[in-house]
């Protein structure tokens, strides 16, 4: 039989069920994720927050597909990524999937808006049009007049701006962001989160944010609660984020 | 992509540059030593080249153009009459002495041509005129030549003057243009007869027998015809000029010193761009794990780390090749230094840069294959 869970609704962005992860090798294997179940949906911001080391970055690495779960279902946009051979999870990634991540990474030898190009150009646009396309999202993030500024000139917050744009240049169904603030001051932090609320999130689209930062838990829609390698809970609105974490703004 | 990753990897100022000037050193070590070897050989075969003949004829035991064994008087008929044979022409070569007017003494290779062919003669007589040697006490003799005696005298030596080879009287009707001889000794050219009065008398002075094929014939037809009626050697030019280089490269420490040059070029290319160009890619590892989470294959990460790595090395040759032959084009101008860069030296020199990229280019490509692009989250 079929559990009902592996068969997700319209609106599930991503399905977790059970899904287990090692790491490390022979004395130093250990056990990561022991059994995390954990669901998001399209239009919404969901947080995934926890203690340091409790898997939250594994576990967006398999959502990411740029990890093998070792058990477990892992359902995406309505794609068993176990089922996929890498190539297939590579142009997955390619088409379906932005990152923000923490240390931006942003290639310093090439300007800002060839960086925000490089998704396009994966995917096999011409340069030119792939440019074209960098610049309007560079516009969206407010970063318009740094296009052809080498990313090294820009602060922390810029950077991470630009990472932004490069997220959502090609327009994916899933942002994934781990600890987008965590190098950033609180006030560079807010303004990348507010661009997360107003530019990212999109009713057709899912945004995942992996954080510490509680200074940023009122952007969330929701947040699921993780803790070795598990979901403990799920807050399903501000009011319940408010309640549980007092020092949410 | 692939214009990023010219950019990612230009935009690595130091490492580039680093990069380039490793390939141009290694390619210049490389490519010098080649040119050095080939000029080399190329001295070890000059007498063939100045003395043209399309069959020459040996003693049995020859191997090569300097050995000297030489041959009967009565060897000459014996050619003259193996069918295919045109003409055959008596040639004296061998190493003798020239006294200058001051006292000064030189090394020389001394020929001597058959006075009524003049087979064998030079190709280019820059001064004077070759049928002047049948003139008594006549020499012609080289542009080296020239050099060095008036180096020797201490003023412009040319036609007219005259000099002694073993006490007897030289004077000069004609200055040519000789390849330089492997012993040193400038090229002099005289008649059959008269070289025999210059040199020691010994009991046999017939170095080799120059033949002409008769038409309708090839010189090796002519060769093996030669070989198989007398008991004697012929040889057609090239394969006389090959068992030379042959003989040089199986008995003499040339090739291996000079292959030894070859390979620590060879090896100093590889040891410094591969290790240049694993930090290139280590430092860049973060972006590159990204640019794979991003969904970038090594379908083409692969061909982007290959043309980085050959972009540099092609620059690095063409530097490399642009010193080497403009050493080469300085030294020939000064004539002292075997030097000589046949199309070969390029292609080898090329295609030993191209090895180093690929090796260095796939050293970078394996640890990039390998690295799982989760590493970014970290
Ligand atoms: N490849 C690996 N090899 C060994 N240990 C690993 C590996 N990946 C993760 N770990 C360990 O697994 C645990 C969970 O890692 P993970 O990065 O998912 O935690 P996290 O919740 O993101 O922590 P943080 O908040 O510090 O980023 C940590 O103890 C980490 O050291
Ligand atoms: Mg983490």
């Amino acid at each position: 039989m079929i559990p009902a869970a592996s068969t997700p609704s319209p609106g599930t962005a991503i399905s977790v069920r059970g899904v287990v992860k090692y790491v490390g090798e022979g004395d130093a294997r250990f056990q990561v994720l022991k059994g995390a179940d954990f669901t998001a949906l399209r239009g919404e911001m969901m947080f995934l927050v926890g203690p340091s080391g409790c898997g939250k970055t594994t576990l967006l690495s398999l959502i990411a597909g740029t990890l093998a779960a070792d058990a477990g279902e892992l359902n995406v946009f309505g794609q068993d990524l176990r089922r996929l051979g890498s190539d297939r999870l590579a142009a997955f990634r390619a088409r379906h999937v932005g990152f923000v991540f923490q240390q931006f990474n942003l290639i310093p030898s090439i300007t800002v808006a060839e960086n925000v190009s490089v998704p396009l150009l994966i995917r096999g646009l011409a340069p030119r049009a792939a440019e074209a396309r960098a610049r309007e999202m560079l516009a969206r993030v407010g970063l318009a007049d740094r296009a052809d500024t080498r990313p090294g000139k820009l602060s922390g917050g810029q950077q991470q701006r630009v990472a932004i744009a490069r997220g959502l240049v090609h327009e994916p169904d899933l942002l994934l962001c781990d600890e987008p603030t965590a190098a950033l001051d609180r006030d560079n932090g807010q303004q990348v989160m507010r661009l997360m609320r107003d530019v990212a999130r999109d009713p057709a689209r899912c945004v995942i944010v992996v954080t510490h930062d509680n200074r940023t838990y009122g952007y969330a829609d929701r947040m699921a609660e993780m803790e070795d390698g598990r979901i403990l809970r799920v807050l399903e609105n501000q009011a319940d984020i408010r309640a549980h974490h007092a020092a949410a703004g | 992509m692939f214009r990023l990753a010219l950019k990612m990897l230009v935009g690595d100022r130091g490492k580039y540059a680093l990069l380039v000037s490793g390939l141009t050193f290694s390619t210049m070590l490389m490519a010098q030593a080649m040119c050095l070897f080939c000029g080399i050989m190329s001295w070890t075969v000059s007498s063939v080249r100045n003395i043209r003949a399309s069959v020459w004829v040996s003693d049995p035991m020859v191997e090569q153009v300097n050995d000297n064994k030489p041959l009967r008087s009565s060897d000459l008929s014996r050619v003259r009459s193996v069918p295919g044979v045109a003409w055959a022409a008596p040639l004296y070569q061998g190493a003798q002495q020239a006294r200058l007017a001051g006292g000064d003494i030189k090394g020389i290779t001394l020929v001597g041509l058959d006075s009524a062919t003049l087979a064998g003669a030079p190709g280019r007589i820059l001064a004077g005129r070759l049928e002047d040697l049948r003139l008594p006490n006549t020499v012609i003799i080289d542009e080296f030549a020239v050099e060095r005696f008036s180096e020797a005298t201490g003023r412009a030596f040319g036609i007219g003057d005259v000099f002694e080879i073993n006490d007897r009287e030289a004077r000069v009707v004609g200055i040519c243009r000789a390849e330089r001889s492997f012993t040193g000794g400038p090229y002099i050219f005289t008649q059959y007869e008269r070289a025999l009065d210059y040199a020691p008398a010994q009991r046999k002075m017939l170095s080799f027998i120059l033949v002409g094929a008769a038409p309708g014939y090839s010189a090796d037809e002519v060769a093996a015809a030669i070989t198989a009626a007398t008991g004697l050697r012929g040889w057609s030019e090239s394969a006389l000029i090959w068992s030379t280089l042959d003989w040089y490269i199986a008995n003499t420490g040339i090739p291996i010193n000079i292959g030894l040059l070859v390979v620590v070029g060879f090896v100093v290319g590889i040891v410094f761009s591969a290790q240049t160009f694993y930090a290139f890619v280590l430092d860049n590892l973060r972006n590159l794990a990204a640019l794979k989470a991003m969904g970038l294959t090594a379908r083409l990460l692969v061909p982007m780390l290959l043309l980085q790595a050959i972009t540099v090395g092609s620059i690095g040759y063409g530097f490399g090749m642009l010193l080497t032959s403009s050493f080469g084009f300085f030294t020939l101008g000064y004539g002292r230094i075997a030097y000589l860069m046949p199309w070969q030296v390029p292609v080898v020199a090329g295609a030993a840069v191209l090895s180093i990229c690929v090796f260095s280019a796939l050293l970078g490509i394996t640890k990039v294959v390998r690295t799982e692009p989760a590493i970014v989250f970290r």
